[in-house]
């Protein structure tokens, strides 16, 4: 697991306390989703990486899994580059 | 972590206390009264800069940080809680544009909220949808080069005179947000009267009527109108009326001090007699209690801590509940006085009624604020 994966793990452990996440499982499977939760990940990734997270990217299968956060923040450190 | 106010941030404080100690505070019963603000005031408000406080300095706004705003929003709730409201929901529209709205969105509208040229208002309530936000039941159809709107929103603050609608719709039975103009063909503005506080926040109903917007106007992605959207039109408007109760708070402190101190019965100043003091004394305390909370969850803002925002939810329900507490002793400490509308903490109450059902209600919070364990600072 890299850098980025294990941030982002360590943040969602939060709230799924009792849940060993993995890399690629569906966080709104589990029912913990809520705009709360939602605006904390996005602001978390946003400081955490320094990117930002526009209105192109809403798209829930950016934030589904932990894996496809870490995509995203590529991609946008990627065109920040 | 450092709550201290910056020079910068005491002498802003100082600005705005001026200001509202001359412009705002004295007319404050009068406007409620006639339930309406004068234009007047909004153009003073224009003129000072204090509307679009969080439009950043490319778009022409004073990109205040997030404690100097709570500065502001608290040394204007002092004076008028109507006037407090404004300043809500406008910068609730202009800090969804800016986080959420596409570069054109931007250009188009930051700008002119800064410069208070248009008023932003927030369509999220309904006859039958509140709290429960997806259940919302104006609906928006894809027509070609258009969406077309079809529904009533109601108790939308400062309606009456808003140029610049953020409604929440269905579309396809995905929650949406749309940026509709006034002037649109279809919308339809009917004021509302008769409510309990901030009587002066020009309230109306909205109706659209095969009401067409534009393609560009939806604002996030479909789907997304209140995880995404409302959510951070509401994130800022509990921020905002979290700092609004301190600031009634403080009113009613400052209120009940002067009377208790002038006030005199069995031959000394009621402000002897020691049940009045208790009640001198939650105010004093819970009113510092609430404004440290607020000062926290604006550090957390200006540091981009994900945080934040369930921060706010406690420092907006513990202000507004606050507030309730002391309006209810002012009015006590104030005796028949305090029901009297020559007296300020008559409204300072009806007011603070207000504060616990807008933008998340206590009881929504007492819901939503034990599901999370708050990130340790």
């Amino acid at each position: 697991m890299d850098q980025t994966q294990s941030k982002i793990k360590e943040f969602l452990s939060r709230f799924f306390k009792s849940h060993d996440l993995q890399p690629d499982e569906d966080i709104f499977s589990l029912g913990f989703v809520n705009s709360l939760l939602a605006m904390q990940l996005v602001a978390f990734v946003e400081k955490e990486f320094g990117i930002s997270v526009g209105d192109e990217d809403l798209d829930l299968d950016n934030f589904r899994t932990i894996n496809s956060i870490v995509r995203l923040v590529a991609r946008k450190q990627g065109a920040a580059a | 972590m450092k709550l201290e106010l910056n020079p910068q941030q005491r002498a802003a404080r100082e600005e705005f206390r001026a200001f509202v100690a001359a412009e705002i505070a004295p007319h404050a019963g009068c406007w409620d009264r006639a339930a309406a603000i004068p234009m007047e005031l909004v153009d003073r408000l224009r003129e000072r800069g204090y509307l679009g406080s969080n439009v950043a300095a490319e778009y022409g706004g004073p990109g205040r940080d997030n404690v100097t705003y709570g500065l502001l929003t608290e040394e204007i709730a002092k004076g008028c809680s109507s006037v407090r409201s404004l300043l809500t929901v406008h910068d609730m529209v202009a800090h969804v544009i800016g986080r959420w709205g596409s570069p054109g969105q931007r250009e188009r509208y930051l700008p002119a909220m800064a410069r208070g040229e248009i008023l932003g208002a927030f369509c999220l309530s309904e006859p039958n949808a509140g709290s429960d936000a997806k259940s919302v039941e104006t609906v928006a159809r894809d027509d070609g080069d258009a969406w077309v709107l079809d529904g009533r929103k109601k108790w939308t603050t400062f309606g009456q005179i808003a140029g610049l609608f953020l409604v929440l719709a269905q579309l396809e039975g995905k929650p949406t947000a749309f940026l509709v103009e006034r002037d649109l063909p279809g919308v339809t503005v009917r004021p509302l009267s008769g409510v309990t506080g901030t009587r002066a926040s020009m309230l109306a109903e909205i109706f659209f009527a095969g009401c067409r917007v534009p393609k560009e106007n939806l604002i996030g992605k479909p789907g997304f109108g209140v995880s995404a959207v409302m959510s951070t039109a509401l994130d800022h408007g509990r921020y905002s009326v979290a700092w609004g109760a301190v600031g009634l708070a403080q009113a009613c402190l400052d209120a009940s001090r002067a009377y208790a101190a002038e006030r005199r019965q069995f031959g000394v100043p009621i402000a002897d007699h020691q049940l009045v003091r208790r009640m001198l004394t939650n105010i004093i305390a819970e009113v510092r209690a609430a404004r440290l909370l607020c000062l926290r969850a604006g550090w957390l803002r200006d540091t981009r801590d994900p945080g934040a925002t369930g921060e706010i939810w406690v420092a907006k329900y513990f202000a507004s509940t606050m507030a309730t507490r002391a309006a209810l002793d002012a009015v006590q400490i104030h005796g028949a006085n305090g029901c009297s509308e020559d007296f300020p903490v008559e409204r300072y109450l009806r007011d603070s009624r207000v504060l616990e059902i807008i933008e998340g209600s206590t009881q929504i919070q007492q819901i939503t604020i034990p599901l999370f364990e708050l990130q340790e600072l």
